[in-house]
């Protein structure tokens, strides 16, 4: 059970990380909905099945749909961030 | 360079809350109510998912106030986003469309399963409301030309926010405290027990996925900075 929940913690905070890295904003959306799905299974792993059956369906499903949809209907889904990686702060 | 150092802020942060929980003596003081709840809760209300029990018989006036939260809150998204019109053009691919006609029953079978075992398995009307919105969203989506009739939307939500009050208003009637659970409690562990507990959470199942189902339909929208 143990390593499940080490398993589980690395790919969270790997997709919590990819939120941040990524360049495509629709895919930091996707990233930040498989942040939700991996605290759902942390949730399952601590015999919680109440809360991650919401956090499941809120947290990966409705915010994702919402979050995508407002990216739509503003016109950002095809655009790419840039990212300043270097020491100019803007 | 800032990010950095937001990152070392954090991890300084993340660093000292530890310390903190680490002094602090772990399951102590222990939780009393969480006992009390456990011991009584299955005779009291005849729910066997405690969490419903909680949700809905000892604290059904704080559902009530998140179902009104919930209310204000969709209402300022229609307010903002507008009526939903039907988008003309461009129809959904053949991948998007045959899933969609498959998982559209598969969908609502298992979110009206959640609403309706609340009060026996893990789940409510909450999560299962969700569930329904999500499958009246799926058509919409492969079928862009189609849109959700919101009349009936706002009828089915007005009539489950009333009928969870009227519950309520029932139960203040037989000289109990509002929202006190009403019926015959039944046998633990099946679908017709726990009383009016069911019941409650229909209405909230219908409310949050009717309100939920209209909030993604107006987001889904076309206007015209959707290209």
């Amino acid at each position: 059970m143990i390593w499940i929940a080490v398993i589980v913690v690395v790919l969270t905070l790997g997709a919590a990380l990819a939120v941040l890295l990524l360049e495509n904003l629709l895919a930091a959306v996707a990233a930040a909905s498989a942040v939700s799905l991996g605290v759902a299974i942390m949730f399952v792993v601590l015999q919680a099945p109440d809360v991650a059956m919401t956090e499941a369906a809120v947290g990966a499903g409705l915010s994702g749909l919402i979050l995508a949809l407002s990216l739509r209907r503003l016109g950002l889904t095809g655009l790419n961030i840039t990212l300043n990686r270097g020491d100019t702060d803007a | 360079m800032r990010s950095l150092v937001t990152l070392l802020f954090l991890g300084g942060l993340g660093f000292l809350l530890t310390v903190i929980a680490g002094i602090l003596p772990f399951g102590d003081p222990p939780m009393l109510v969480g006992n009390t709840i456990q011991q009584t809760a299955a005779d009291e209300l005849g729910a066997a998912n405690f969490v419903t029990a909680v949700v809905l018989g000892y604290r059904g006036l704080d559902t009530l106030g998140e179902l009104s939260i919930l209310f204000a809150a969709a209402t300022a998204g229609g307010l903002i986003l507008g009526a939903s019109r039907a988008r003309p053009g461009h129809a959904a691919g053949f991948i998007l469309q045959t899933g969609a006609d498959l998982l559209f029953p598969l969908l609502l079978i298992v979110g009206l399963f959640i609403v309706m075992h609340g009060h026996v398995t893990p789940g409510g009307g909450f999560q299962g409301g969700v569930i329904l919105a999500a499958a009246f969203f799926l058509p919409l989506l492969a079928r862009p030309e189609e849109t959700l009739d919101h009349t009936w939307l706002t009828v089915i939500e007005g009539l489950s926010g009333t009928a969870f009050i009227v519950i309520g208003l029932v139960a203040l009637s037989e000289n109990k405290a509002f929202l006190t659970p009403l019926f015959d409690k039944g046998t633990l562990g099946e679908i017709v027990s726990g009383g009016s507990l069911p019941l409650l959470y229909l209405a909230v199942g219908l409310k949050v996925g009717s309100e939920l189902a209209s909030l993604l339909a107006r987001l889904a929208s076309d206007d015209e900075a959707a290209s």
